[in-house]
């Protein structure tokens, strides 16, 4: 390869666009370094703390995409107070400042001002694209800078963020330029807007593909929107409430069945469940439904639109289409990839909505899933074991049973057999979370057969340090661990030191860390950005090494402490 | 049962070095770790029913794992349901000067919306029964439904009344006879 010119190479290194092969090409020598660095447009960093946006720009000087992500994954659980960190605007102000073209923004669980995003709109004229998930720290304001300057705006994805909202002007700015959205979701923004704004946006905007709705855009308004782009292929639905024998929804009716390339059909925030047949003729194309927050709908309505689904690949849910609906999942879904059921109630243990009983017909009748998140009442290791022998293709499995320690309600057993079961049969596993009753054993099997594991999640679980030492040891690949409430100390934190160095992160909390321990890792892992976090009001700095640690993050980093840790992060 | 006491003493929380048996004076942590481990152990022989499931569920921090914007969406759908949505429909009275406008989807059925009825235009309305209508009164309740038709309040579901109802009349006197004899 040495022998061809560097455009050639670089013509080569166009193939290859994952984000792990280009790494590794760049590792070869130092004349691929050069090229692959020069050629590289698209950067993720999965911890903003581990680079800083200087060495980036520097490395990266075509940079056009990037993606960073802030927080620990359990803030969305509010293990992490406030103002952690996780400040995009340092990484705005520094590519603004160079001459980076950035095209492209994604960003999960960071913290983003209205000024960073009036700094955006502003500094980087071909700017397209902006995606913003689990973020907080900005109003309407700034999604309007967004809207007024960004003249070649083609994405707009607002997921599941919490936004402060000024009431709707936002989209008022986009100007009459303004025509080549292709994707535009504001679902998660909670207040008023200007609908006849929308309609006309809309209207201008023929390459538009997704368009996803909040709770205020009502019926009405959906239908005009919907003759305007019959084109559609991604729709999420604000509110769905009329009476079905108005004009109005009859119009609808005859829009949707012009709506033929929908295929992801999401949101539902207010709905009437007699409305619901509308839907019907775009169910049989859909490969992506999304029902998690429309709470309005009961199982029997959800069970008989889902019975019209048979291309469906991945679905998210409420537990309240409950055994008898899940079973209809399993006989008519064939092609389901991955399935999502979430508590509708988290806090109501009486009415158990599914059980294993669903998980198990699941199993059999998708033969195709690879990936779930389930959240039910209880497990047993018997439908544990019959899952892991009717699907081996798990990439993610992820069990939430809402009684933390629950142990099998047949056998009274921890659920050590059930997942090992599940590990040993699926020798893809990427991600696992754990929960219910599980000793040490559990991590032992983990360690054993759960080789391409990536990310772990365990909660209020094993006996011992054994537990956790088992998973360091075991699994080679592990790039995430994040721990609470089980019984790990400093045996396990400093048994290997180095494997931390191969991880992006480890977070312990309520577990039995002391500080000592902290500290002697940090001393002896400069490489490793070693946080405490501790919100009670006494301890100073220099207290006692025996003080278990309530929170503790680390994280390899190439760049040292963080400049913009909060009064009670500790930077050991 | 020898398993759960040395499960228990292995997982013990406590401060202060290793191997020492007193307690530690300094703490940062907080009680409610494995808030349900103590009341399990010792329990073997039983199967896990639940209510067993201890009040201290409720006050984990950051349990059951979902995502806080999706908490936090629940409650306000919650909220919002039973604040807008309303189904509001005109009432007339024959002989009453002005009309009245009520939100069906306040009322669980018809016992309660007749009530909220006698109550508005103070009159009383018979005793209800599938094959006479209503008896006992010069007034019967009809409504108009999405058809155009004018029916006898009582005789579908409630859930499919409130959906087809497009405007109530308090009928009065012959007509309303009529109407109720004629059935359904």
């Amino acid at each position: 390869m040495n022998y061809f010119p560097d455009e050639v190479v670089e013509h080569v290194f166009d193939f290859i666009t994952s984000h792990k092969d280009r790494n590794s090409v760049s590792l070869v020598c130092k004349s691929w370094y050069k090229i692959e660095r020069y050629s590289r447009q698209r950067v993720f960093i999965g911890n903003c703390y581990s680079i800083t946006p200087q060495r980036l720009i520097a490395r990266f000087p075509g940079l056009k995409s990037l993606t960073l992500k802030g927080k620990p994954h359990f803030a969305d659980f509010n293990l992490v107070p406030h103002d952690w960190g996780g400040f995009v605007y340092p990484w705005i102000k520094a590519l603004a400042k160079s001459r980076i073209g950035l095209e492209e923004l994604r960003l999960k669980r960071m913290v983003v001002s209205d000024d960073s995003l009036e700094l955006l709109s502003k500094y980087f004229p071909n700017f397209k694209s902006l995606v913003l998930v689990s973020c907080e720290g900005f109003t309407t304001d700034g999604v309007a800078a967004i809207a007024a300057n960004c003249r070649f705006l083609r994405e707009l994805d607002l997921q599941e963020n919490e936004v402060e909202d000024h009431r709707g002007h936002w989209l008022s700015c986009f100007p009459e330029s303004c025509t080549s959205l292709v994707s535009l979701n504001f679902a998660c923004l909670k207040g008023e807007i200007n609908l006849a704004s929308l309609e006309r946006l809309v209207a201008r905007s023929p390459n538009l593909k997704s368009l996803r709705l909040n709770r205020v855009v009502p019926l009405d308004t959906l239908q005009k929107l919907l003759m305007r782009a019959p084109q559609l292929v991604d729709l999420g639905i604000g509110s769905y409430v009329d009476d079905p024998s108005s004009e109005v929804f009859s119009k609808l009716k005859a829009v949707i069945q012009l709506c033929n390339s929908i295929r992801s059909l999401s949101g539902f925030l207010e709905v009437a469940p007699c409305c619901m047949s509308a839907i019907y003729p775009i169910c049989e194309n859909l490969t992506f439904l999304n029902l998690s927050y429309a709470p309005g709908l009961q199982g029997n309505d959800l069970t008989k639109l889902v019975q019209h689904c048979r291309k469906l690949q991945r679905l998210w849910i409420l537990d309240c289409i409950g055994d008898k609906g899940l079973g209809v999942v399993a006989s008519t879904c064939k092609e389901l990839q991955e399935l999502r059921v979430f508590p509708s109630d988290p806090f109501d243990a009486e009415n158990a909505a599914v059980t294993e009983e669903s998980l198990v017909l699941i199993s059999a009748g998708c033969p195709k899933l690879n990936s779930l998140l389930y959240f039910c009442h209880q497990m047993t290791n018997a439908a544990l074991i019959t899952v892991a022998k009717n699907c081996t293709n798990f990439i993610r499995f992820r069990l939430c049973i809402l009684d933390p320690v629950k142990a099998d309600p047949v056998t009274n057993q921890p659920l050590d057999e059930g997942f090992g079961a599940i590990v040993r049969s699926n020798k893809s596993l990427k991600r696992l979370s754990l929960s219910g009753l599980l000793t040490d054993q559990v991590f032992l099997y983990i360690g054993m057969y759960a080789k391409k594991l990536e990310m772990l999640s365990i909660a209020f679980a094993g006996d011992s340090n054994k537990g956790m030492l088992y998973v360091l040891n075991g699994c080679k690949k592990l790039r995430k661990l994040e721990i609470r409430d089980c019984p790990f100390g400093d045996v396990a934190l400093l048994q290997d030191m180095g494997k931390y160095e191969t991880m992006r992160s480890l977070w312990m909390s309520s577990c039995e860390v002391t500080l000592g321990a902290c500290k002697t890792l940090a001393k002896k892992m400069p490489s490793l950005n070693v946080e405490i976090i501790n919100e009670s009001e006494q301890l100073e700095f220099s207290l006692d090494d025996r003080l278990l640690v309530d929170k503790m993050y680390l994280y390899r980093t190439l760049v040292g402490h963080r400049k913009d840790a909060p009064e009670y992060v500790w930077l050991l | 049962m020898e398993n759960s006491v040395a499960y228990e003493k292995a997982t013990e929380l406590r401060l202060g070095l290793p191997g020492i048996d007193e307690p530690a004076v300094l703490s940062s942590v907080k009680n409610n770790k494995r808030p349900l481990h103590d009341e399990k152990s010792g329990e073997n022989g039983k199967s896990g029913q639940n209510e067993r499931a201890p009040p201290s569920k409720a006050q984990i921090v950051g349990w059951p794992p979902v995502q806080s914007y999706r908490k936090n969406n629940f409650q306000q759908a919650k909220k919002s349901e039973s604040e807008c949505g309303g189904i509001y429909v005109k009432v007339s009275m024959d002989g009453a000067p002005y009309l009245r406008k009520i939100d069906l989807k306040v009322y669980k059925g018809y016992p309660e919306l007749l009530q909220v009825l006698e109550n508005m235009f103070k009159f009383t309305i018979g005793e209800y029964s599938e094959r006479e209508g209503y008896k006992g009164s010069d007034y019967e309740p009809t409504y108009e439904d999405k058809d155009g038709d004018w029916m006898l309040v009582g005789d579908v579901p409630w859930e499919m009344f409130i959906t087809s109802c497009k405007r109530l009349r308090i009928m009065k006197g012959s007509e309303a006879r009529g109407l109720s004899c004629s059935g359904v």
